[in-house]
């Protein structure tokens, strides 16, 4: 059966509209059950002591005092755990010639930045733990700490790792075309040099694990606040040598994630191997302070960027340089490559031109380790190509709405192969650019602009065009050996009240996925809403997914939901076929009745079939199958990755005196494909947004020479708070992937991917009369006036 | 992070309050709106103490009219200084700068005498008592005295306050029908202590500003007089005070600004408020 998409009033059509969450009521009275609020028989605390060094050799750990301190049960060193925990290197096959080192639960031998881990105090309570390990004493043989990116891989420079040989990671090079050749001749070249934060993504609830080893079951149960529980089913077996099936992972509510909880955290899994040796449940909550120094940071490059474009504004050629450092190991499993890779994958995305060089070059060094966050590599992408076509603009003495409408890729070229060798199956950069263009009343604003320019008043419009990769297929993961499912499944459960149970491989943290899954499960099985209930997140219950990372949720945990809960109506009508003596497809499910597909005279209601069904079997014929359940799977497989589009727009006004900068308002058309909930996409595009304005204006992890995080505190790592952002007009393209019945691509990402180029290319362009220009993120207003000229030391 | 221990006694007078103050010679402190104290304590920045309590003693808060000052009570919230009428007719710089104290929760607990006598050198009430000449009432066991507000910050979360004394209140000048009193201030998020603040009051006629006082905050251990600045406006020559800035402040270079722009926000901010003074006072 297909949907009716073309028609808003067919049945059960919840698909499309703005249904409220189902949880969202839960949460706000605050009965949300976070990995915190459980308590289990004879759980005890664990508080890790870390590293104050950003590198050194542990010579000796004195752990006798906090051994006998009040409440404390145990202490645990590296070397503790060495026989439970085996270490991990997280590389992958296709990433070619990554290299990391062993990373163990606790350091072993050396610490390798500051907030390692190097011991952990197990006690009744987290107050009587902290004060067990304040009792640690650690002898530290303080390293050469390698800090800046740019001289890691110099000879004079320390080697972090000395097997590894260097301090590089990774390095790819992407050559499409005779890009020196092209430079040399074109008629216009410009270059510059960008820089985004090192920064991370501050979630409400901190990451949070408590682990029970049951011996009796032999079973570790593991209740986390995580992305992708299978994944860490996965990975807890595999390094506390356990059989997969003895691992469940159970993950409720999640207070926020941006990608933050999708890696393997040595503190998580020594918590893990802790509860193994004790055989007691084991809580680990990161406070405030240990989530800035060791929940993963991201974002910390430099690019050098050029473009050749011809006397028209054509783009010719693009050529990339970037560099990243990544802490001292790749994280685990996903590796700390993946952000360098999309920048190759990505810059000048949106824009038709075929010849491209870019290269990458990942390096260590002793800071906390980076890996993916929230739209991985797509902000830096963006703001470079942005930065970068905005410059040429200003050469060739172009519009920037004009240089993109020359260049974006046109609506009807699809498919279409990036130079970056990036396959899109159907975009409409074109379309979202002219509804920007009108929505925010381009030639209004730009008029205003120049009038207030008059009265010393520095306005600026900034416009960035970005893509966004979704829906991955196993060539993000999976092809690199990495156990990390592509693939997501979905079972539906038509219960004797008729009501509907879809267990779901996808995961909520705070996004809304289970108010599409529900959605989408109302719609294909015919039943109301609020009929249906959706379990999520634990992986002996639910079917075996990939979780939610990389704007996956709806496109695929969407597509299986959809699938499920259509063959499961098929199952339906054919039992309602047989009770009423009509055939299956005369008949029709609608809010929760069985009726005649024509003209909707009601015949019986899903109660009443349930209750044949589960009590008066005897009355059905032998033969008829009554399969009340359904279970279905979906991957992607004819393109890699799923790309949706979009351009958003800042409209912002500089002081020049204090070089302040203020957001007036944020528009952003984009086209995500079949859009399920219109305001659950508006809000991610919105929070991302605002996450990705924190990266342009607020957030930067500062380290000082020695490798010292000097702002781990919400009062000097500043995240962008209400009162200053602008407001956010969200417009939609709808282009659905052919792929799937449902069309839906992924939107989460979005909003984070284009904000920061947008805000760069506006507070450049209020300032382009004089003659100052940012490449640096954050903008912060030290920075502006620097620019300016108006600080000289 | 587990807070620090501590002991809590909630006191039902003020003279009950100093005399535990006293006897406990040090290891004791007062709770009031616990807007600085208790965090430090969640940060385990602040050593094991014994907490007096001192909000349920309403003689301490609120705002009284004194004749030519205003009394304003310790207890009193930073919320009661943005609404008070008393505070906008006498005393407008102590309206303006409350409501640029943090958030509206933080500002409904926090109070006046828990900000002067934390003392954070860029909080906004310790540069309006500067600013203003107030007098801190200090009050222990068996004793009052007042303390100009000039002398009363020492150093960086340093007062002149003995260990067994509290701040009962402060007295302020009311504010004459020429003077005029501006409160700006440039955060980086609304809320956030200031990077660079200033009070100035000045009675102005025309475009002329007598009596003029100027503090800084958040360039200093302490509110900072801008002395230099303040004789050269005397003089009516703007561009020399701002110019005179450089030898009046000394500003530390942290992770939020470093000194040089320090400096040049702080003449940013003395000329804006220079003009609102005098837009105030009806000149152009
Ligand atoms: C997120 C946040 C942002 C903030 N932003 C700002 C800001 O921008 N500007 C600003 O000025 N402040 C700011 N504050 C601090 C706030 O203003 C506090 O209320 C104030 O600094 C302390 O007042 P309190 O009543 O809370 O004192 P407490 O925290 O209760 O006490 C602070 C100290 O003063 C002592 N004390 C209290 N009352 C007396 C008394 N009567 N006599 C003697 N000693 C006393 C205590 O013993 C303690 O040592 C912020 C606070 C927070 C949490």
């Amino acid at each position: 059966m297909r949907l009716d998409w073309g028609n808003p009033d067919r049945p059960n059509s919840y698909i499309g509209r703005s249904v409220p969450r189902p949880n969202a009521a839960r949460l706000v009275e605050g009965r949300g059950r976070y990995v915190d609020d459980i308590v289990l028989p004879r759980m005890l605390h664990v508080a890790f002591v870390r590293s104050p060094h950003a590198h050194a050799r542990i010579l000796r750990i004195a752990t006798d005092e906090a051994q006998s301190a009040k409440g404390v049960r145990r202490v645990f060193t590296g070397a503790d755990l060495c026989d439970v925990c085996s270490p991990w290197v997280a590389v992958l096959a296709h990433l070619k010639g990554i290299k990391s080192a062993p990373q163990h639960p606790i350091a072993v031998e050396r610490a390798t930045w500051t907030g390692e881990p190097v011991a952990a105090v197990v006690a009744e309570t987290r107050a009587a733990a902290e004060d067990g390990a304040a009792l640690v004493d650690v002898d530290y043989e303080v390293l050469p700490a390698v800090v800046d990116m740019e001289t890691a891989l110099d000879p004079a420079t320390p080697l972090i790792h000395p097997d590894l040989g260097d301090n590089l990671t990774f390095q790819r090079l992407h050559e499409k075309g005779d890009v020196d050749a092209i430079f040399s001749a074109a008629s216009h070249v410009v270059e510059a040099t960008f820089r985004t934060g090192r920064h991370t993504g501050v979630c409400l609830e901190p990451r949070s694990i408590l682990a029970e080893w049951n011996p009796g079951e032999r079973q570790l149960t593991v209740y986390h606040s995580t992305q992708a529980p299978h994944m860490m089913q996965s990975v807890l077996a595999k390094h506390l040598d356990l059989p997969e099936s003895r691992v469940r992972v159970i993950c409720g509510d999640v207070g926020g994630s941006y990608g933050i909880k999708v890696h393997v955290y040595p503190d998580e899994v020594a918590t893990a191997a802790i509860a193994r040796v004790m055989g007691r449940p084991i809580k680990f909550i990161a406070d405030r302070t240990e989530s800035f120094a060791t929940d993963i940071h991201a974002r910390d490059h430099r690019i050098t960027g050029r473009i050749a474009v011809d006397e028209n504004g054509k783009i010719l050629a693009i050529d990339i340089d970037d560099l990243t450092g990544i802490g001292p190991y790749s994280v685990y499993p996903r590796t700390s490559a993946i952000e360098g890779n999309q920048v190759v994958n990505l810059c000048g995305g949106p824009y038709d031109f075929q010849t491209y060089r870019a290269q990458t070059t990942v390096v260590l060094q002793n800071k906390t380790p980076t890996c993916q966050y929230r739209a991985v590599g797509h902000p830096i992408a963006c703001a470079v190509t942005e930065g970068l076509v905005d410059m040429a603009a200003e050469k060739v003495g172009l519009d920037p709405v004009e240089m993109r409408r020359r260049n974006l890729i046109a609506d009807d070229a699809y498919p279409y192969t990036s130079a970056a060798g990036m396959k899109f199956e159907a975009l409409s950069h074109h379309r979202s650019l002219e509804k920007l263009v009108a929505l925010m009343d381009y030639k209004g604003l730009r008029a205003e602009q120049a009038q207030l320019r008059e009265r010393g008043v520095y306005r600026g419009i900034g416009i960035a065009s970005f893509i966004e990769l979704t829906n991955p297929s196993p060539f993000m993961y999976g092809i690199g050996g990495a156990r990390i499912s592509a693939q997501d499944g979905c079972t539906v459960r038509m219960d004797p009240d008729g009501s509907v149970v879809a267990l779901s491989g996808v995961t909520e943290q705070g996004q809304g996925t289970e108010a599409i899954l529900a959605q989408i499960v109302a719609e294909a099985v015919g039943v109301e809403v609020g009929e249906v209930r959706i379990i999520t997140g634990d992986t002996q219950t639910t079917p075996y997914g990939g979780g939610t990372w990389a704007s996956r949720g709806a496109g695929i945990g969407g597509e299986a939901a959809l699938q499920a809960g259509l063959a499961l109506r098929a199952n339906i009508l054919e039992v309602a076929g047989a009770m009423l003596q009509a055939k299956a497809d005369t008949l029709d499910i609608r809010a929760g009745r069985i009726v005649d597909s024509n003209g909707g005279i009601e015949r019986m209601d899903l109660a009443e079939l349930g209750r044949i069904v589960y009590f008066r079997g005897d009355t059905l014929p032998r033969e008829l199958s009554r399969e009340m359940v359904a279970t279905r799977h979906y991957i992607t497989s004819e393109y890699a990755f799923a790309f949706t589009n979009g351009v958003q727009a800042s409209w912002l006004e500089v002081d020049v005196e204090t070089g302040f900068v203020k957001l007036l308002k944020h528009w952003c058309v984009e086209d995500c494909g079949r859009i399920i909930n219109p305001m659950l996409v508006d809000e991610q595009i919105r929070g991302g947004i605002v996450q990705g304005i924190g990266g342009a204006l607020y957030e930067e992890c500062l380290y000082d020479g020695d490798g010292q995080l000097l702002n781990a505190n919400m009062a000097d790592y500043l995240v962008p708070m209400a009162a200053e952002m602008p407001d956010m007009v969200v417009g939609h393209v709808e282009t659905p992937t052919a792929e799937s019945a449902l069309g839906a691509k992924g939107a989460g990402e979005a909003g984070t991917a284009g904000a920061p180029g947008a805000v760069m290319n506006g507070i450049n362009d209020a300032l382009r009369p004089l003659g100052a220009r940012l490449t640096e993120m954050p903008f912060t207003p030290e920075r502006v006036l620097r620019a300016l000229g108006k600080l000289t030391k | 992070m587990k807070a620090t221990r501590v002991g809590y006694w909630r006191a039902d007078s003020v003279e009950a309050a100093l005399g535990a103050l006293r006897s406990a010679a040090g290891s004791a402190q007062l709770l009031a709106g616990g807007q600085s104290l208790v965090a430090s304590l969640n940060l385990r920045l602040a050593d094991e103490t014994n907490l007096i309590d001192i909000n349920g003693l309403t003689e301490l808060e609120g705002v009284s009219d004194e004749g030519d000052r205003i009394r304003v009570g310790a207890l009193t919230r930073h919320r009661t200084l943005e609404t008070a009428p008393l505070v906008a007719s006498s005393a407008p710089a102590l309206a303006e700068a409350a409501v640029l104290i943090a958030h509206a929760a933080i500002r409904t607990r926090g109070t006046l005498g828990g900000s002067l006598a934390y003392a954070d050198p860029a909080a906004e009430l310790p540069a309006c008592m500067v600013a203003l000449e107030a007098d801190i009432v200090a009050r222990s066991a068996d004793d009052r005295r007042r303390i100009p507000a000039e002398s009363f910050f020492e150093g960086l979360f340093q007062t002149a306050l003995a260990e067994d004394e509290m701040i009962e209140a402060v007295e302020v000048p009311k504010a004459g029908p020429l003077e005029r009193q501006v409160v700006l201030e440039l955060a980086r998020r609304s809320g956030d202590y200031a990077m660079v603040g200033l009070v100035l009051r000045a009675d102005v006629e025309g475009h002329a500003l007598a009596r003029s006082r100027i503090a800084y905050f958040g360039l200093g251990a302490v509110p900072v007089l801008a002395r230099g600045a303040m004789s050269a406006l005397e003089a009516g020559d703007l561009d020399a005070a701002v110019a005179a800035l450089a030898q009046d402040l000394d500003p530390p270079s942290d992770l939020h600004a470093s000194a040089e722009y320090r400096l040049h926000l702080a003449g940013v901010l003395l000329r804006r408020a220079v003009a609102r003074a005098r837009a105030e006072g009806g000149s152009t």
